[in-house]
């Protein structure tokens, strides 16, 4: 690991001030001299590895602002403030009252001990775990850009098969950001240039020709909060992950399904998937497919290939076409057998 | 019920608490990087990122100008020095700093020495290497591998078995298969990192470093540094996980006593976990085929078995497996060929039960399928297979309980219950499939030294300079002094690990529970003589009793009539405080050098299939439930039961440990683990606990052991099997089984994963 500054600014602007300086206008977040760190269970693994080399930390856990640690529910929204860890959002009994996806789609992330000490908001901005990816030794156009993809032709079993490009094909691995792309959530930012909405469907940038620019967010931007809109559809939700052992490792197939029917018809379908893509994915052929249609085996069936239709597998994880198609159908049979 | 204690049956001891558990669950266990050292500097390693080639330049410049930084040892550095061997004691013979020739990825380049671990790492980071690469070979099928018989070229499979007419009897089968199966390169992966820390006081040098082997590594380290096996001392009190991995010393030792010798201080170099899978040995990829002939009903009357197994460039490590799977059932004819083949890789080590694991996985696996080919049970099928004698030789078994284990297991398991339709038990959106499997490890012995001491007030101290590598052989070993000496375990203490002990031999292939007690009870009763000969002497204070049959129990002697002597007693009357024996013990059918190369470091292994007047071997029957989900294909397992028979069982507690252990490790070799290579660069791509993948706690339901009682007085003098490398023989076939009758998908490459079912 590289030597480097640590700071903690206690309020959310001053962590902007001392993030922006000139870089910060033109530099990827993850490029950049300066950046935040949260829970540190990926940054600062990468930094022991190489991966990332930041000079200057700022620690974001000092923030005196109360919001940021509170999780807020109401009839109509649930409010996530950034530096609330993913355990407690996990076993927050409103939080699965109101809307069992998201409760687990935190459950069924990492380990108990990393779900303690990881934020929500750095959660959703964790970084690939190609293998590829993590160690410098390998060519890596997300972390070097231009110097090639040595998964394209390498071990790919856990790459993605869905918004993947020439440049990359690394698997966005989070759980929590398939249940936010879903429920259609709003990531609140500041930052020097003041205070926007993102809707969560347009944080994460597909990969295309510039894989290491992974988010829409600036280098001097901080989220602060996460916040859900409530439904008809809350209740019936699901978070469904395949994964090679019970516990603590990332999906190979998941699906996060929230339902408003009318009897046995679908109203509304809100599908997203996770371990198949290269970031946060909407799964909105398959919603299309579903609405105004009974949900059974076939409909099912007919959603998850229309889901999968643009596929591009690799060498090794084309059976995540087929594992994701069939994941896809158990969960929406699942949830519309939800007893809600 | 405990079930962690079970109750004692037949010829088993007492489920006695680990004596350094609560150290080890407190974290007051010191393992070797723990040790405190004054002034120590920290070592980190640089390794090369291509598999085959040469280092035309190495710039270490960067890497110097990091504050903190002392040295940096690299080519030329270590030219004082003999370089590393390959065989006992040595991991490899490739010399990383005497040789700018790479023959693997991640091969040590230099060592950077620094005031700090960070400093160190971040160097280490620095330095870079210029190149002549040259095209890898990965693995099988690589372009350039070398690939030769295997038989002769290591004390591993000294000739390939064989009997009887295998081609005319497998041409004239009734029943028939033939078939392929694989295993995956695996890494130990340890909780405890490898590390060495070396330290200079003149010409004295101690080195904390976990090891399986403390004596072997003293001689083998003064042998490369050229110095006197006197001034070298390996200290590994504790070891957090070996398997093997521990066992031979690999060139990382030398350059880090060389280091310190050079800085002037003590070095600490823990290896970083990816490092570790380039800089240690592993469990190497095989391929087998097996083809398998019997008669309509049943009886096997062909059986042949190749293997193909990856080692280094130099190196000749075989496993050679087929030494056991020849001698498993009643097979008429047997064919084996073992062939090793060379490509750009690490040396590959042992791995708990080197042959077996992979070896019996392929058999039982095709036993499995010509059960069902035979249509016939599988139980059945290898009950009917059972031999009288082996197959390859015509010995005798010293003993074999595999039928005991068989019916005990299969009846706890309920194995009435399955039907044996593929695909027709069911939970629910679950399939359940159920299968069996044989366990079988060679029972071996070595010579090995142990000293005793029983003071006046009933205090013992065991030395020996076995290991304590979790199997709990400090307990045991501490359990025999206290029942031959008739001491409680609260007034025993057990040193071991360290090369200053009398020598016992590398802790590898299941001897040291054997070997450790039968030198222990050889220096107790070598103390009891003393006492008992004081006890009944003229003015002793069991004077007349000299015919009667003496005991020692609850710090007393006891003579068969009744009267009985306090042990302080005895002592006072000798006008002494202590009795220390020190005790060498060689194993029946030792040669004439055996205890000589005892202190050389050289383990003499005897037992197995070695010896003339019998085979000796544990067994066990495994059966596993699977359940596979009927839309996405996960496996899980949620019942696991194993019966084994070992002989005497020191400890049902450790043994049971033990053996529970070793099937978790088998549910992981038959569905998690498997180092991925990246076969373009002859490179290990997932080289951390993120990506190569070990069950943990929610992937292991319920884990039945049955300790099967067994007297085998023929093995050792203690009458142990070892069962260390016990269980995890036949749980990847057991598992594999139990898929197949869930899904009729064989699958013959292991790991078995959702890839493989859901197509």
């Amino acid at each position: 690991m590289r030597p480097f500054l640590y700071e903690r600014p206690t309020s959310v602007s001053a962590a902007i001030a001392m993030a922006s300086h000139l870089e910060a206008r033109h530099v990827a977040p993850t490029q950049a001299n300066t950046q935040f760190i949260a829970g540190g269970t990926n940054l600062a693994d990468y930094m022991k590895l190489g991966v990332a080399q930041p000079e200057r930390l700022l620690d974001l856990n000092e923030l005196a602002e109360p919001a940021l640690r509170q999780i807020e529910t109401n009839d109509d929204t649930i409010r996530f403030g950034a530096l609330v860890r993913m355990g407690e959002a996990a076993d927050n009994n409103e939080v699965r009252r109101r809307c069992p996806l998201l409760a687990d789609s935190l459950k069924f992330a990492a380990s108990g001990q990393l779900r303690n000490m990881a934020s929500l908001a750095g959660n959703i901005l964790q970084r690939t775990r190609c293998e590829y990816f993590r160690e410098t030794s390998w060519p890596c156009n997300k972390r070097e850009p231009g110097s090639g993809c040595a998964a394209m032709e390498g071990v790919n079993r856990q790459h993605a098969v869905l918004g993947v490009s020439d440049a990359c094909i690394a698997t966005y691995h989070g759980d929590f950001a398939q249940a936010l792309i879903a429920l259609d959530a709003v990531v609140e930012v500041e930052g020097r240039r003041g205070p926007r909405k993102i809707p969560f469907a347009g944080l994460h940038r597909l990969p295309g020709d510039t894989p290491n620019i992974e988010t829409d967010l600036a280098a001097d931007e901080v989220i602060v909060a996460i916040e859900v809109p409530l439904g008809a559809w809350s209740r019936r939700s699901r978070y469904l992950k395949i994964r090679d052992r019970e516990s603590y490792a990332f999906a190979l197939a998941s699906a996060a399904v929230a339902l408003e029917m009318d009897g046995n018809t679908v109203r509304q379908a809100r599908i997203a998937l996770g371990g198949v893509a290269t970031v946060p994915w909407r799964a909105r052929a398959a919603e299309d497919a579903l609405r105004g249609n009974a949900l059974d085996d076939k409909t099912a069936a007919a959603a998850a290939e229309a889901a999968f239709a643009d596929a591009r597998p690799r060498e090794h994880n084309a059976f995540k076409i087929p594992l994701g198609k069939r994941t896809l159908v158990r969960a929406l049979l699942e949830t519309r057998d939800m007893k809600v | 019920m405990n079930q962690a204690a079970p109750v004692p049956k037949e010829n088993q001891g007492q489920p006695v608490v680990r004596i350094d558990g609560r150290l080890k669950v407190t974290g007051q266990a010191s393992y070797p990087a723990d040790i405190a050292t004054a002034n120590v500097a920290y070592g980190a390693l640089a390794t090369s990122s291509i598999a085959r080639g040469k280092v035309s330049k190495l710039h270490t410049d960067d890497a110097r100008a990091v504050p903190g930084v002392l040295d940096i040892i690299t080519y030329g550095d270590m030219d004082q020095t003999d370089t590393p061997k390959f065989g006992n004691t040595g991991a490899s013979s490739i010399a990383p700093l005497h040789d700018k020739t790479i023959f693997h990825d991640g091969q040590i380049i230099a060592l950077v020495v620094a005031e700090t671990f960070e400093a160190a790492e971040e160097a280490s980071m620095l330095i870079r290497a210029d190149y002549e690469d040259e095209p890898p070979s990965a693995s099988f099928d690589s372009k350039g591998v070398k690939v030769e018989p295997a038989a002769g070229k290591s004390p591993m499979l000294q000739e390939d078995v064989k009997a009887g007419d295998f081609d005319a009897a497998y041409a004239s089968a009734a029943v028939k298969i033939d078939q392929k199966y694989s295993t995956p390169t695996q890494h130990h992966n340890p909780i405890e990192l490898f590390s060495t820390t070396a330290m200079w006081q003149g010409d004295q040098l101690t080195v904390h470093e976990p090891s399986q082997n403390v004596t072997g590594w003293k001689i083998e380290l003064a042998r490369q540094l050229k110095v006197d096996p006197a001034n070298v001392r390996i200290v590994s009190p504790y070891v957090g996980g070996a398997f093997g991995s521990k066992g031979p010393m690999t060139a990382r030792t030398a350059i880090v006593a060389v280091a310190a010798r050079r800085v002037g201080r003590p070095v600490r170099c823990v290896v970083s976990r990816m490092q570790a899978f380039n800089t240690q040995t592993y469990r190497a990829e095989t391929r087998h085929r097996i083809r398998i002939g019997a008669s309509k009903d049943g009886r096997i009357t062909a059986f042949g078995h190749e293997g193909w197994e990856v080692t280094s460039r130099p190196d000749p490590y075989v496993v050679g497996g087929t030494s056991a799977t020849g001698r498993m059932y009643n097979y008429g004819s047997v064919l084996t060929h073992v062939s090793v083949v060379h490509a750009d890789r690490n040396t590959p080590g042992y791995m708990r039960s080197p042959p077996e694991t992979p070896y019996v996985y392929a058999l039982e696996n095709a036993m499995d399928e010509m059960a069902v080919a035979l249509g016939m049970d599988p139980v059945e099928f290898r009950r009917i297979n059972e031999p009288e004698r082996e197959p390859i030789g015509g010995k005798p078994f010293s003993s074999r309980s595999l039928v005991k284990c068989y019916d005990q297991a299969a009846e706890a398991f309920g194995w009435s219950k399955r039907n044996a339709v593929v695909g027709s038990m069911r939970e629910g959106d679950w399939l359940v499939g159920m299968g069996c499997a044989t366990a079988i490890y060679p029972t071996a012995s070595a010579p090995c030294a142990a000293r005793v001491r029983l003071t006046a007030d009933g205090q013992v101290r065991v030395q020996c300079g076995s290991h304590e590598i979790g199997t709990g052989v400090r307990t045991v070993a501490g359990q025999m002094a206290a029942e031959r000496l008739g001491i409680g375990m609260d007034k025993i203490s057990v040193e071991m690990g360290d090369s200053a002990l009398p020598p016992a031999p590398v802790s590898g292939g299941s001897i040291s529970t054997a070997s450790v007690c039968s030198a222990v009870l050889k220096a107790c009763d070598a103390v009891r003589a003393k006492l008992f000969a004081a006890a009944v002497a003229g003015d002793g204070p069991l004077a007349g009793s000299g015919n009667a049959k003496l005991e020692m129990e609850q710090e007393k002697i006891v003579a068969s009539g009744g009267k009985s002597a306090k042990l302080s007693d005895v002592f006072k009357a000798m006008q002494i405080g202590a009795i220390e024996e020190y005790a060498e013990f060689a194993p029946k059918g030792s040669t004439p050098e055996a205890l000589k190369k005892l202190y050389a470091g050289q383990a003499e292994f005897h037992g197995g299939d070695q010896d003339k007047d019998s085979v000796k071997y544990a067994f066990g029957a495994e059966f596993v439930e699977v359940r596979v989900n009927s839309y996405t294909r996960e496996i899980r397992v949620p019942r696991v039961v194993g019966a084994f028979a070992a002989g005497r069982i020191m400890n049902t507690r450790t043994a049971r440990s033990q053996l529970m252990g070793g099937m978790i490790w088998g549910i992981g070799q038959a569905l998690h683990e498997a180092t991925e290579i990246d076969r373009r660069n002859a490179r290990y791509v997932n080289r951390d606990l993120q990506d190569y993948l070990v069950p943990v706690n929610a992937d292991i339901k319920q884990v039945d052991v049955i300790l099967v009682p067994e007297v085998d007085l023929d093995v050792n003098p203690a009458g142990v099997k070892g069962l260390g490398e016990l269980g995890n023989v036949g749980t990847a076939a057991a598992v594999a089984s139990a898929v197949y009758h869930a899904t009729g998908k064989r699958i013959r490459d292991l790991p078995i994963r959702i890839d493989d079912l859901i197509s």
